[in-house]
């Protein structure tokens, strides 16, 4: 007997897509374990290619993409899934800012190439890692590296509903106050990207003794250029007393691209 | 079915599902004789060997760990023990104690998905573990709670389940607490009978008959099954330490593939995984564990690759096994790090990821920065093997029809629990100048 009778509502079609990433943020979705039956009861998994190989075809109500753009295949990929998609999510540092491979859109290309080169005539890549909001209309970002599995469900639910999915645009400050979590800046003079991050991963970093390295990128309206200030600052001034170079790899790694963390990583060695 | 003299069969399958990454595969096959297999991968490059340079020591192990988010501790470990070789520190027993089990949170989490997710519906002819969990919903929810068992570890020590926050060069940055890790131990004694379960569940599967001659290497260890530490070996013979991988192993860039191709240096095809844990180490698992492989029909060396599901469920008995003494034994480790002054120096190290032996090379100025880095990862040392598995998996089925030639290829190769993201993180950019 079908349980998708004329009578029952049609269940919304959900699609998920990889590009450039290491599949941690879509892995987020199996790593539901309590929930990943009944979400796979309210929705028609129609692409998942991670979890099967059955695929239907488009259009889909909801669109899951992980990863960032570094072909010239994947951006006419990324466009057709768009012309499809109802919903499109984007799912990830890599979906969201280019992750860390973007990374390689501010390194000397020549040098690249020289120094790690095997068969160059044998790959085809473009120079930059773009997010996919750079090439298509994005709906809703989750950010990330990886995505929190809660706000992923809060987002599904929130669609599958009709609803608009409300997520934090706060600094990950917020959250370790309100978690009543030491702060590891005025501590330990522990070197720590809370203050410019966008909250969400439940302060993991700090909670462990450690400066938050700022895998949900840039939160709204933060001064980076302040917060460098302070970790380049002596320990007397009541800084981290990082060089130039340290200050730029910390504003440089899962949302190197991000703009705020780019800007303010490049002004520093 | 019928064929025309002189017709050309392809099978060809452009994105493969289930598997870990981009990858795809095409059988040529004329006049019913079978004309070449090729498997390739296609995921974009990312290539972090060149991102890593510049950067300090501490950097690698989360940078390393997005090559992969189904094994991140296989990277965040990898990178800290080569750092640790390279700055000539060591670690505690208890710290080394404390890697282990969150290796074993790793390796239960991985198997389990791969076993009851990714790989089982291949045998019942299921397009996949959402349709299996219709007809078989006992050992889909078992496989999720162990799976979930894996990951709590993972968040209990790590901090995060994918990419945990926790690891660092030299240990960890803050020691959970005994309390916190004896709380696992329950739940690992369900475990224990979940995994037996599993194992049995995997020895009912039916197995295309298919016998391979491998050349095994992985890492071992004579006090216990070989994860995190241990010596490189193979099956001919081989026992060097991990510093010397790159005196007997190689890597070649192949036409069409994203990832490079490892051998032996003398140009031979060799095997890492499961199999070749189980073959190597053998001596080394538990009594029980043991005990499972044998009731599930398994000798103490495996050739058959499709068989590799039910060695799979016997290291998930064992992860359940060594978790469970490594909770009982458990000492936070004090201090959690040591300070480290950095200096110059190359550095290796390997670790068992789930898929196989995976090495870091690493070396460093007299600041600690990145001066050159070198990672080969399990699946880039399988390819050759999963082609040589497809030739003689087809020529098996040679007389079966398209579709079931192509599920049976697809199967043969999730045997190797293919990370393709891994395999791929190497290469390096073309620049398109048009």
């Amino acid at each position: 007997m079908s349980t998708d009778g004329s009578d029952a509502p049609r269940r919304p079609k959900l699609a998920v897509w990889k590009f450039a990433s290491c599949d941690g943020c879509q892995l987020s979705l199996l790593d539901c374990e309590d929930e990943l039956l009944d979400v796979v009861g309210a929705v028609e998994i129609a692409y998942f290619l991670e979890a099967t190989r059955a695929t239907v075809p488009g259009p889909y109500d909801v669109s899951l993409v992980e990863g960032s753009i570094t072909t010239a295949h994947d951006l006419k990929r990324l466009q057709k899934i768009r012309r499809q998609s109802k919903v499109l999510v984007t799912i990830g540092a890599c979906a969201t800012s280019g992750g860390i491979q973007a990374l390689k859109s501010m390194a000397d290309t020549e040098d690249y190439i020289r120094a790690v080169y095997a068969r160059p005539d044998f790959i085809k890549t473009l120079d930059t890692s773009t997010p996919i909001a750079h090439h298509v209309p994005v709906d809703v970002e989750l950010r990330g590296c990886p995505i929190d599995r809660g706000q992923l469900l809060h987002v599904l639910t929130a669609l599958i509903q009709g609803r608009q999915p409300r997520l934090p645009n706060y600094s990950q400050c917020v959250e370790c106050k309100r978690a009543g979590t030491v702060c590891v800046m005025v501590a330990k003079g522990e070197p720590c990207l809370g203050p410019v991050t966008q909250a969400g991963c439940g302060n993991l970093c700090p909670r462990v003794g450690r400066g938050c390295y700022g895998c949900f990128g840039p939160a709204e309206g933060v001064n980076t250029r302040a917060l460098a200030g302070h970790l380049r600052a002596g320990p007397a001034q009541g800084g981290s007393g990082l060089d130039g170079p340290a200050t730029r790899h910390l504003f440089h790694t899962f949302n190197a691209n991000a703009p705020g963390f780019r800007e303010e990583g490049q002004r520093h060695g | 079915m019928a064929k025309a003299a002189g017709a050309t069969r392809r099978i060809k399958v452009e994105n493969l599902a289930r598997v870990e990454g981009e990858g795809a595969l095409s059988v040529r096959i004329r006049d019913g004789q079978l004309k070449n297999v090729a498997f390739t991968i296609h995921e974009p490059p990312r290539f972090f060997e060149a991102l890593l340079r510049g950067r300090p020591y501490s950097d690698a192990p989360d940078i390393t760990a997005r090559i992969c988010g189904i094994c991140p501790v296989a990277y965040l470990l990898g990178a800290s023990l080569a750092m640790e070789d390279a700055l000539g520190l060591s670690v505690s027993a208890d710290m080394r104690r404390l890697r282990r089990l969150i290796y074993c949170g790793e390796w239960i989490e991985s198997h389990v998905l791969h076993i009851a997710m990714l790989h089982a519906p291949d045998f019942l002819g299921y397009e996949d573990s959402i349709r299996m969990a219709q007809d078989h919903p006992e050992i889909v929810k078992t496989a999720l709670r162990l799976k979930k068992l894996g990951n709590h570890i993972l968040e209990v020590i790590g901090g995060r389940a994918i990419h945990p926050v926790n690891l660092r060069v030299g240990g960890v940055w803050r020691s959970p607490s005994r309390d916190e890790v004896l709380a696992l131990r329950a739940e690992l004694d369900w475990a224990l009978e979940a995994a037996r379960g599993l194992v049995g569940f995997t020895a009912t599967l039916p197995m295309p008959a298919v016998e391979r001659d491998y050349l095994f290497v992985a890492l071992h260890t004579d006090d216990h099954y070989a994860v995190c530490e241990g010596r490189i070996v193979s099956s001919d013979g081989l026992d060097v330490p991990v510093q010397a991988f790159h005196d007997h192993f190689s890597e070649d860039h192949q036409k069409n593939s994203n990832a490079l191709v490892g051998a032996t240096r003398d140009g031979r095809t060799y095997h890492v995984g499961p199999l070749a844990r189980y073959a190597l180490n053998f001596d080394q698992l538990a009594p029980e564990a043991r005990a499972a492989a044998q009731a599930a029909g398994l000798g103490r060396v495996v050739r058959n690759p499709f068989q590799s599901i039910i060695v799979r469920a016997v290291e998930t008995l064992q992860a359940v096994i060594d978790a469970r003494a490594l909770v009982d034994a458990y000492a936070a480790p004090d201090p959690p790090h040591p300070e480290i002054p950095p200096r110059a120096g190359t550095g290796h190290g390997a670790t068992e990821a789930p898929r196989g032996l995976c090495h870091h090379a690493y070396t460093l100025d007299d600041t600690g920065h990145i001066t050159h880095a070198c990672i080969v990862p399990p699946t880039a040392q399988n390819q050759r093997s999963i082609g040589e598995d497809l030739w003689d998996v087809v020529a098996a089925h040679i007389e079966a029809d398209d579709a079931r030639l192509k599920w049976v290829c697809e199967q043969a190769i999730r045997n190797y629990d293919p990370c393709i993201s891994c395999a791929t993180h190497f290469l390096t950019l073309e620049v398109d100048r048009a």
